[in-house]
C-alpha cells in the first residue's frame, strides 16, 4: 500500500481560522501522554475519526484514514520484472490455450519450464492461431511465439509439427514440455517426439534435481529417468510462477515453416446431443433455479443453444429437473467454460459447484445476489423475456451466418 | 470393398489386481476392426505367446492371433514395422497406451513416422472408407466429436470413446489358433537406464495463502468466490441483454 501523504492546504487554513466552523475538528488532539504521575493518559475523544455521516467511527484494523491525512489511490501491487537479456538456452512450452486462453495445466507447465531455466535461460512459448489470454506475463512467459496464419487453423497436427520442427532447427531449445492433456498437448508433443527422434518423458508429475519421475503403465508403476529433451507434464508438475513479472517479447520463426499436404483433413465439428454429453465434463451449462417460472422456455433455449441443461436444488426440489441435472455441493461440480446461470442468486453450495467454470453469465431480479457478485455478465431483468429475446437472438444469427456462408 | 484392418494388441494389467488381462483400450480396438473387417480382421501382438491373456482377444471372435515372439522389455518397434509394410494393411487400429511396462503412448506415432503413414488420434467411429479416403469421427474432450478425412492407409488409436468391447467367450478363446513368428530381437537401452517402481502417491496441492497481514488471512479464509468486477446490465431491455449475452457466448465460441 502506497503511504505518500499528500498535503491538504484547505485543511491547514481552516486549522489556522480560529472562526471557521469546522476549527475544532482539525484540532490535532494528543490521544496518550504522560500524566504529572507518570501515569498514561488517554483521551477517549481523540481514537477514530468522524465519517461522512457524522458518526465517529473507529476503525482497528489499521488502515484508519485520518481526516487531515490524505492517501494516494492504492495502485496495483507491481510484480518485480523477471528479464532475461541474452538468454543462454531457451525451454520451449507449447501450451493447449483451450479457448484462446491459459488452462490451470498450462500454467503449471510454465512453473516447471521455469524451474528448468534457472535464471539464465529464457521460457518460450508458442501459441497457435488467435488467443484472448491477457496475463502472459505474469504466467511467466519472456518471449512469445505467435503462428497464426490460415494453415494451423482447425485440426492441423501435421503442419503443427512442421512449424516446431522449424524452431527445433532455428534455437534448438534446451527443453521441450507439453501438457500431457487430451487437448491437443499429448498428441502434439508425442508426433513432434516422433519427428525429431527424442523418447519424451510422458505423464511426468515430478522433476527434481535432474530426475523426471513419470507415471507409466496403467498407473501402478512410476519411471524415473534423468530429464529428457522432450517433457511431456500431468497437470500439477510444478507450482505455477506467481511472484514475478515477465516480459513476453515477441520472436519470429525466422524462415516460415513449409506448408504440407495435409493427409488429414479437418471436416468440421459435428453436433452432438447436449443432453448426452455428462454434465461434470460439459462445456457450457444453462442452469435454471427458484426464478424460471416457464421451464418449457428455458428447456427451448437450451436447444436452441446447444447448452447442456442444468439446475439449482430448488429447482430439483420442486420437480422442475431430474435429481441428476442439480449442480453444487450436493450434486454435480461442473467443469463448464461457460456457465449460465438463469435465477439462480447463488447459495455458497451452488457457487462452489460452479467454482471451476471459466465465465459465469448470471440473468437474475437482483442485482444484490451472491451470483451476479461471481459473474462476468449480469442481466438484470426477467428471464422469460430474456430467454425469448435470446432464442430471437441466436436464430437470427445462425440465419445470418447460414447466409454469409453461401 | 473388403477393408483390410489390422489392429495391435498388447496385453493388459487389472487395475486392482494387477492381473494379466486383455488391454480395455485395445480391446475397443479389436471391437472396432470387428466391426469393420468381421472375420477378415488381423490381429497382431509383439510378445511372449505363450501368455494366457492373449486368449481374452481370441474369446471376441477372432480365428487366429499374430505374435512376433520376443522377450519382455525389447522394443516393438522394428519387428511391427517390418510386419505391416508387407501386410497390406489399410487401417491399423491401436489403443493409445499400454497399461504394463512404460505405457508412453509412442508406438502408434513411431509407427506413422517410420511407415510414413497419417495417424489419427483417438478415433471414435469410422463412417465410411471409399476411394481410399476413410471418413471418421475423433473423440474430443468434453464429449463433442469432430469428423476427419484421412487418407489411406493410415493408423489410428482408440480410447474409451469407442465403442465398449464385446464380451469374451471362453470357447472361442480356446478353439483360436496364437501363431508365432521369429523376429529379431532389439533391446531397449533406454528403458534399461530408467528405474522401474511402484507408483508413488502424488501429494495433494495446498492451497498457499501468501497474505501479509492478518486481516488479509481473515479475508482469504472467508471470503466467498467473487469474480470481482464483473459487468452488470441493469435498466436494459431484454433484446440489449440478449445480444450481450450472445455476443460473449460467440466470443467464448460455445454456440457454433
Amino acid at each position: 500500500m502506497s503511504t505518500v501523504i499528500r498535503r491538504d492546504p484547505r485543511g491547514e487554513w481552516i486549522a489556522r481560522n480560529r472562526l471557521h466552523p469546522l476549527h475544532s475538528l482539525l484540532q490535532t488532539q494528543q490521544a496518550r501522554w504522560a500524566g504529572p504521575s507518570g501515569v498514561l493518559r488517554k483521551n477517549p475523544h481523540a481514537v477514530g475519526f468522524i465519517g461522512p455521516n457524522a458518526l465517529r467511527r473507529i476503525d482497528r484494523s489499521g488502515a484508519e484514514q485520518g481526516v487531515n491525512v490524505r492517501r494516494m489511490a492504492q495502485p496495483e501491487a507491481q510484480l518485480p520484472l523477471h528479464q532475461v537479456l541474452d538468454p543462454a538456452f531457451y525451454i520451449t512450452v507449447v501450451p493447449d490455450m483451450v479457448g484462446g486462453r491459459l488452462t490451470a495445466h498450462d500454467r503449471d507447465l510454465l512453473g516447471l519450464a521455469h524451474q528448468l531455466a534457472g535464471s539464465t535461460g529464457a521460457v518460450l512459448a508458442v501459441v497457435f492461431g488467435e488467443h484472448k489470454e491477457a496475463t502472459f506475463d505474469t504466467a511467466g512467459i519472456d518471449r512469445l511465439l505467435v503462428l497464426d496464419g490460415h494453415e494451423y487453423e482447425g485440426y492441423a497436427p501435421e503442419q503443427r509439427v512442421q512449424a516446431l520442427q522449424a524452431l527445433e532447427s532455428q534455437l534448438r531449445p534446451q527443453h521441450w514440455l507439453f501438457p500431457d492433456s487430451r487437448d491437443g498437448g499429448a498428441e502434439l508433443g508425442r508426433r513432434l517426439a516422433a519427428r525429431l527422434g527424442e523418447r519424451p518423458a510422458t505423464r511426468v508429475w515430478s522433476v527434481k534435481e535432474g530426475i523426471s519421475v513419470s507415471r507409466a503403465g496403467a498407473g501402478q508403476q512410476d519411471l524415473a529417468h534423468a530429464v529428457p529433451r522432450l517433457i511431456l507434464a500431468a497437470a500439477e508438475c510444478a507450482e505455477p510462477v506467481d511472484e514475478t513479472r515477465h516480459e513476453v517479447l515477441p520472436l519470429a520463426l525466422a524462415p516460415p515453416a513449409l506448408r504440407t499436404l495435409a493427409r488429414i483433413e479437418d471436416k468440421g465439428a459435428v453436433a452432438v446431443d447436449p443432453a448426452a454429453v455428462p454434465m461434470a465434463e460439459s462445456e457450457f451449462i444453462l442452469s435454471g433455479g427458484n426464478g424460471v417460472k416457464d421451464w418449457p422456455l428455458f428447456q427451448r433455449a437450451a436447444v436452441a443453444l446447444g447448452a447442456t441443461q442444468g439446475a439449482s436444488r430448488v429447482a430439483v426440489d420442486d420437480g422442475f429437473m431430474t435429481r441428476d441435472r442439480q449442480v453444487g455441493a450436493s450434486g454435480t461440480w461442473v467443469t463448464a467454460r461457460v456457465y449460465v446461470a438463469i435465477g439462480i442468486s447463488g447459495a455458497i453450495q451452488h457457487l462452489q459447484g460452479i467454482g471451476a467454470c471459466d465465465k459465469v453469465i448470471a440473468i437474475n431480479l437482483d442485482p444484490n445476489c451472491d451470483m451476479v457478485k461471481r459473474a462476468d455478465l449480469s442481466v438484470i431483468g426477467d428471464s422469460a423475456a430474456l430467454l425469448t429475446a435470446l432464442i430471437a437472438a441466436v436464430d437470427a444469427w445462425r440465419h445470418g451466418a447460414a447466409r454469409n456462408a453461401a | 470393398m473388403k477393408n483390410n484392418v489390422v489392429t495391435l494388441v498388447s496385453v493388459g494389467a487389472h487395475p486392482t489386481s494387477g492381473r494379466a488381462r486383455r488391454a480395455e483400450q485395445d480391446a475397443r480396438a479389436v471391437e472396432l476392426g470387428l466391426r469393420l473387417a468381421g472375420k477378415d480382421l488381423q490381429v497382431l501382438h509383439a510378445g511372449d505367446v505363450n501368455e494366457p491373456a492373449l486368449r481374452d482377444y481370441l474369446g471376441m471372435g477372432l480365428p487366429g492371433l499374430q505374435v512376433l515372439e520376443q522377450p519382455a522389455g525389447t522394443d516393438a518397434l522394428p519387428g511391427l514395422v517390418a510386419y505391416l509394410r508387407d501386410a497390406g494393411a489399410q487401417l491399423v487400429l491401436t489403443g493409445s497406451q499400454a497399461e504394463t511396462g512404460e505405457g508412453s503412448g509412442m508406438l502408434p506415432y513411431l509407427l506413422g513416422e517410420q511407415l510414413g503413414w497419417p495417424v489419427v488420434v483417438s478415433l471414435a467411429e469410422v463412417e465410411r472408407i471409399e476411394n481410399g479416403i476413410a471418413h471418421v469421427l475423433q473423440a474430443l474432450p468434453r464429449g463433442q466429436r469432430r469428423r476427419l478425412s484421412v487418407r489411406l492407409p493410415a493408423l489410428a488409436t482408440v480410447d474409451s470413446a469407442a465403442p465398449k468391447a464385446r464380451q469374451s467367450a471362453y470357447g472361442p478363446s480356446q478353439r483360436g489358433a496364437l501363431q508365432a513368428h521369429e523376429v529379431e530381437v532389439v533391446a531397449d537401452e533406454w528403458l534399461d537406464t530408467a528405474q522401474m517402481q511402484p507408483a508413488r502417491p502424488r501429494p495433494k496441492r495446498l492451497k498457499v495463502i501468501k497474505a501479509k497481514s492478518g486481516a488479509d488471512r481473515m479475508k482469504a479464509a472467508t471470503a466467498k468466490a467473487s469474480g470481482g468486477g464483473g459487468k452488470v446490465l441493469k435498466g436494459v431491455t431484454a433484446e440489449e441483454g440478449a445480444q450481450a449475452i450472445l455476443k460473449l457466448l460467440l466470443e467464448e465460441g460455445v454456440v457454433r
